[in-house]
């Protein structure tokens, strides 16, 4: 037993954020967050003051899909914590492990509709984990420790805490708790082991096995595991979004990205596979096409720590409930001791390398700037840097055009797929990686969404630097307008004549500009070399498709190929 | 197809509003939803009757499961459960009606609750289907109100939805 030391609830919560080891914080002040800001001034935490509280979220978010790590957050009431809904509902829809902090109005006036009063746990209640209102100060290192353990354990997600403001000048004898004792939370650890074997008899008689993974792979850090796997069997590994860098993309077995702007040769694949094994992912529409013409002949076994994944989207075969790390370990042995060296895919393989050849990702290489080889530029002079992505074109050819070797090398926002998530994602990147390049992949209207970050990056000195993919469009919108409504480019054209590059000068920060090919390696260059929080303007080809494209609806096989219109 | 879940949750605010928010957003349909606490205070007890596919049920069950103050999930037998419902109806009545009334009453082994002189109250209890019956004979009387508490269910036997320890 620890000793108990008479402190405020607000001290409490620097002591208890002490024993969860959070070198680092994101917020922004308020009204009823003073007694908390006062005790944040003197303690040993990184607190980093954003500019807007949605940009606090989302630096949060980064920082944990970087490190592993929980991401921290804090905002005042009201308005501070609606800000920070877009923020949790990015990390929830990814399972990001985050822990968002409000301020609340005092007990007494809570449903009095005091000033900057929001019911921030039923507004968060779809969007979050679990969450908590503090009603006792005694509770409260109760609650921090139960909202870390169960942010960062089973399937992560964010947790909320809202903490009324007379919470924070109450008085407790503080002592941080050992263990957490909840009666309603167990997440399964270990797979089943019959379960297992079943899935480990049929991958051992596959033909035409494909291994499908997503962000599971990266969250239960199995990426040794999936090698091992994808080796023993032989058989050809397609990663999802949020599975870049669970498997290296430079692997003769990666198949890349599977979906809608998948690789043709991944879709194929999946399409004529007879055994599919899904592991940390979740049957997404954006990788599924039309779900009833998905892997048609294929057994489906599915690995997911989440048991509501199981069947949800797409039937499957062989259900795994587990940690993806301890079940491949296991199937792995399983499926050795049946094997015994030898693998039947060969076949297979060979015809998968085929479509590769016959099929690569493709851009019309011309003497306009591309974005494609902005991306191939930047993978050829930085392959270690940390991508980070915004959302929309940027974002999928940053997902085809750089090689991603390690997890937590590509940050995104998948599933609500939240424009203005990267820059400030970044933010929060860097400071758990200040060792590693980091680039925001970014578009002319994602970067507006959160640009004021740009006062972030230079007060604390957070060298990040923007590429922003001019061309004056909301592109993958522009794309879909093209494409399935005779190109009629409604409300979608931006060309609103920013001058990204007085802008970041504005803020402090470096503004460079390209507009030719031969430029970009020197810019990119110039920007690293600086050490400075840099934006550079990639004035590129207006009209560039992301190809190739399933449109919506469609089966995955049936991929348009877009050429650039000239 | 029609479900009865025993759902034990902790006794805390908010955790209505939890349950009812997820069968809301994730589109299942609640046919009722009763709640009380239970012999521990610490814990409640749901009986929500859900409709829906044999899916549907996997859903909302492991959906319910992922909330962290539901402790317990539990699809009801109707082939080895006990359910009652509680139902309070005021009927219009008059001098030549009442003894009427009053004899359905007995057949139902319902019970008049209250006597006015326009109207009457009849509680009954037992399955929705004995509910369903007698409302529709009070209907030709004149139903003014009628409030029901939604299905509670138990196993029969030695079966029990308890907390493992």
């Amino acid at each position: 037993m620890g000793k108990k030391t008479r402190m405020t609830g607000a001290k409490a919560l620097i002591e208890s954020l002490y024993a969860e080891k959070v070198d680092v914080i994101f917020g922004y002040p308020g009204g009823v967050l003073l007694p908390i800001y006062d005790e944040l001034f003197d303690a040993d935490i990184n607190h980093i003051l954003v500019r807007h509280e949605q940009a606090a979220a989302h630096a949060a978010d980064g920082y944990a899909r970087a490190t592993g790590k929980v991401g921290v957050c804090l905002a005042t009431s009201g308005p501070g914590a609606t800000n920070l809904v877009t923020g949790i509902a990015t990390a929830y829809m990814d399972s990001v492990p985050m822990v968002a902090i409000t301020g609340q109005v005092p007990s007494s006036m809570i449903g009095n509709d005091a000033f900057q009063e929001a019911n921030i746990t039923g507004i968060t209640l779809p969007i979050t984990k679990h969450n908590y209102l503090v009603t006792d100060v005694n509770d409260l290192p109760r609650i921090i420790k139960e909202a870390f353990h169960i942010a960062s354990t089973g399937r992560p997600g964010p947790v909320l805490i809202d903490i009324p403001k007379d919470i924070t000048t109450d008085e407790l004898d503080f002592e941080y708790p050992e263990s957490v004792e909840l009666r309603g939370y167990k997440p399964t650890k270990t797979g089943h082991k019959k379960q297992i074997k079943r899935a480990a008899d049929i991958i051992s008689n596959a033909k035409q096995p494909v291994i499908y993974v997503g962000g599971g792979i990266i969250a239960a850090e199995a990426t040794k595991e999936l090698l091992e796997l994808a080796q023993t069997i032989s058989a050809p590994v397609t990663t999802t979004l949020m599975g870049k860098g669970a498997f290296p993309d430079d692997n003769p077995l990666c198949i890349g990205m599977p979906g809608m702007h998948g690789t043709k040769y991944a879709n194929y694949a999946i399409q004529e596979s007879d055994v599919l094994i899904a592991v940390g992912v979740r049957f997404d529409d954006r990788v599924t096409g039309k779900v009833e013409s998905f892997a048609p002949n294929a057994q489906i076994i599915h690995v997911d720590i989440d048991p509501a994944e199981i069947s949800k989207n797409v039937r499957v075969d062989i259900p795994i409930v587990g940690n993806a790390k301890s079940v491949l370990s296991m199937l792995v042995e399983y499926i050795k001791e049946k094997l015994n060296g030898k693998t039947n895919t060969a076949a297979w393989v060979k015809k998968v390398e085929n479509w590769k050849k016959q099929y690569p990702l493709y851009y019309h290489k011309d003497d306009k700037l591309k974005p494609q080889y902005i991306m191939e530029q930047i993978n050829e002079l930085y392959p270690d840097s940390i991508i980070v992505t915004e959302v929309g074109q940027n974002q999928m050819w940053a997902a085809q055009y750089f090689k991603y070797k390690e997890p937590r090398t590509f940050i995104s926002s998948g599933g609500l797929g939240t424009m203005g998530y990267g820059f400030p994602a970044s933010m929060g990147v860097k400071m758990g990686h200040p060792d590693k390049v980091v680039f925001d992949i970014s578009g002319d209207g994602s970067f507006q969404m959160n640009s004021q970050e740009l006062a972030t990056v230079v007060q604390n000195d957070i060298p990040v630097i923007v590429v922003i993919f001019n061309n004056g469009f909301l592109g993958m919108v522009r794309q879909w307008q093209e494409l399935f409504f005779e190109q009629r480019y409604s409300f979608t054209c931006i060309d609103d004549s920013v001058d990204f590059v007085k802008l970041a000068e504005a803020y402090g920060a470096m503004g460079l500009r390209v507009t030719k090919s031969e430029e970009v390696g020197p810019a990119l260059k110039k920007a690293v070399e600086s050490g400075r929080p840099t934006v550079i303007d990639f004035v590129v080809e207006r009209e560039e498709n992301v190809s190739p494209m399933v449109p919506a609806g469609a089966a995955i096989n049936e991929m348009l190929d877009l050429e650039v219109q000239s | 197809m029609k479900h009865t879940l025993a759902v034990l949750v902790e006794n805390k605010p908010g955790v209505l509003a939890r349950v009812s928010g997820l069968f809301s957003r994730r589109g299942f349909n609640i046919e009722s939803l009763a709640v009380g606490v239970t012999d521990n205070p610490d814990i409640s007890r749901m009986t929500i009757v859900v409709s829906g596919d044999d899916r549907v049920l996997d859903q909302v069950t492991k959906q319910l499961n992922k909330l962290i103050d539901v402790i317990k999930v539990s699809d009801l037998d109707p082939t080895d459960a006990i359910e009652r419902e509680l139902a309070l109806f005021k009927v219009k009545v008059d001098k030549g009606n009442r003894s009427e009334v009053i004899q359905i009453v007995e057949v139902f082994r319902a019970q008049i609750v209250d006597v006015g002189v326009k109207t009457m109250i009849v509680g009954v209890t037992g399955t929705g289907d004995k509910i369903d019956a007698i409302e529709k004979l009070l209907r030709n009387f004149g139903i003014v109100e009628v409030v029901r508490t939604g299905k509670i269910s138990i196993n029969r036997g030695v079966k029990t939805v308890k907390l493992e320890k």
